[in-house]
């Protein structure tokens, strides 16, 4: 088995990477694919507490790359998803702790037992950023439709088109499709004619996502909300599926729509 | 005689620039020396750039160059060149390399022909953080995105959106045009003019558009197509 390394990044802070990588891990080994999600957001790491596994770290990934383990005594299995693996960082240590070389190492080796090994990249464009590409097959650049968070993603595509891992392909996180509509925030059509790239995937912002963290069980586990249906169809589409994108955020507003929303607010 | 056309001296708004072609480095020196002489008051206590080209230059070389600069009162301030060699001589006698440099050391911008009198033709977009930096004439095919710079020497010609920084004539041509299909730079500089594009949207259909200097103001105006 070879599997594909997929980095998820943005550049700006807080606009949903390790919530999407968390849940496209999920969604990936719910359909019943092998997935290890990396850390490496070192130093400030918190993948393990979105996915509800930090009372159960006893090794990390500095301990990995400085020999106090294995690779594989490190790793941390879900405990209803048996496909599913966790690699967590350390929080003690700082970004230099881990180098390009390392990471390639680590995925390789994962490679060779998932189907897919996500790694959630820090915020930023510094040095934790180049490590969280170097071992990277596929990059996916996450955004939320806001002028700041879209400038980022411009920028963190420039730098990885100059690695020659190709611009990599887009998700638009916390979209609010009323505010859409209202034509006060960008659009769909706004954010890709702008950043130009493939479109994975549209997201909404979605307060069960908050609900869903601080219990540590990833919102992908159940596809009740309409976040979690976004995340299952990314997960879809990454393996090779053509799932139309989800029509609420694309398609103006009908009357039938309005008369229902007027009739439910009052 | 054949050997003045290889050097060219010419004054700027930043001072005097020496450029000096092929041929026998010591011949290029004499020459130098003797056109330096035949005018010295003008030249006396100018600042220079210097531009040598590919040419691979020793630091022996240049320091013979100083000196007679020297001679004649001339301070030499930079060296404009795209041999590494001759940069890391001019480095080593503290001579700083001068901007713009001919090719961009921004990472994913190549500069596609070596020649900095050349235009050059990027068929891309320019993207946030990335710097092209040419001394001849820009023609990018793509947008040039927020957070992105275009400096040139000559014009500036984008088949795309311009949205970022642009600086035409950026070594003192005021007369540089930039035109854009779509032209809304972030900062949009000619010359030693300055100008940001209106604030209001547009409600009309955007056109392609060109600016250049007009008594004194950078003004854009519609393409006409005449």
């Amino acid at each position: 088995m070879s599997g594909r390394v997929i980095t998820i990044t943005s550049g700006k802070g807080g606009v949903g990477k390790t919530t999407i990588t968390a849940n496209l891990a999920v969604a990936l080994a719910l359909l019943g694919r092998h997935v290890t999600a990396i850390d490496a957001d070192i130093g400030l790491r918190n993948l393990d507490v979105i996915m509800g596994m930090e009372s159960r770290i006893i090794y990390d990934i500095v301990d990995v790359v400085e020999g106090r383990c294995h690779l594989y005594q490190a790793l941390i299995r879900d405990k209803r998803l048996p496909g599913l693996h966790l690699l967590p960082a350390s929080q003690t240590h700082d970004k230099t702790a881990v180098n390009a070389e390392d990471m390639v190492a680590i995925c390789q080796e994962l490679k060779g037992d998932n189907d897919f090994v996500l790694i959630d990249s820090p915020a930023g464009i510094e040095h934790g950023f180049q490590n969280a590409i170097s071992g990277a097959d596929e990059i996916i650049i996450v955004t939320t439709p806001e002028v700041s968070a879209v400038r980022s993603a411009d920028r963190i595509i420039g730098l990885i088109e100059a690695t020659g891992k190709g611009p990599g392909r887009l998700i638009i996180n916390r979209l609010k499709p009323a505010m859409v509509r209202r034509g006060d925030m960008l659009d769909t059509f706004d954010v890709i004619e702008f950043l130009a790239i493939e479109l994975l995937g549209v997201a909404p912002e979605d307060e069960a996502i908050i609900v869903a963290a601080n219990r540590g069980i990833p919102l992908a586990y159940e596809q009740s909300t309409p976040a979690s249906r976004a995340f299952h169809n990314i997960a879809r589409r990454l393996l090779g599926e053509e799932v139309p994108f989800m029509s609420i955020f694309e398609q103006p507003d009908s009357i039938l729509n309005r008369l229902r929303r007027l009739m439910h607010l009052k | 005689m054949a050997e003045a056309t290889e050097i060219k001296i010419k004054g700027t708004r930043r001072g005097l620039s020496i450029t000096l072609g092929e041929g026998d480095w010591q011949q290029l020196l004499r020459e130098l020396d003797v056109r330096l002489g035949q005018a010295d008051t003008f030249f006396q206590g100018s600042q220079v750039n210097l531009h040598t080209g590919k040419r691979d230059i020793e630091q022996q070389e240049l320091e013979e160059l100083i000196s007679i600069l020297a001679n004649h009162n001339i301070e030499l301030v930079s060296l404009q060149t795209s041999s590494e060699f001759a940069a890391e001589a001019a480095q080593a006698l503290g001579v700083k390399l001068a901007l713009p440099e001919p090719i961009s050391t921004q990472p994913g911008i190549r500069a596609l022909t070596e020649d900095p009198s050349e235009g050059l033709l990027l068929r891309r977009t320019l993207r946030s953080g990335q710097s092209l930096q040419h001394t001849g004439h820009v023609v990018i095919i793509g947008d040039v995105n927020p957070g992105a710079e275009i400096i040139a020497g000559g014009d500036v010609v984008v088949w795309g959106k311009l949205r970022g920084m642009v600086h035409a004539g950026a070594l003192g041509d005021n007369e540089a045009i930039v035109c854009a299909l779509e032209l809304t730079p972030t900062q949009l500089r000619i010359g030693s003019y300055i100008a940001i594009s209106p604030s209001e949207k547009r409600s009309k259909g955007i056109q392609p558009e060109v600016a250049s200097v007009l008594d004194g103001r950078i003004v854009a105006k519609p393409w006409s197509g005449k």
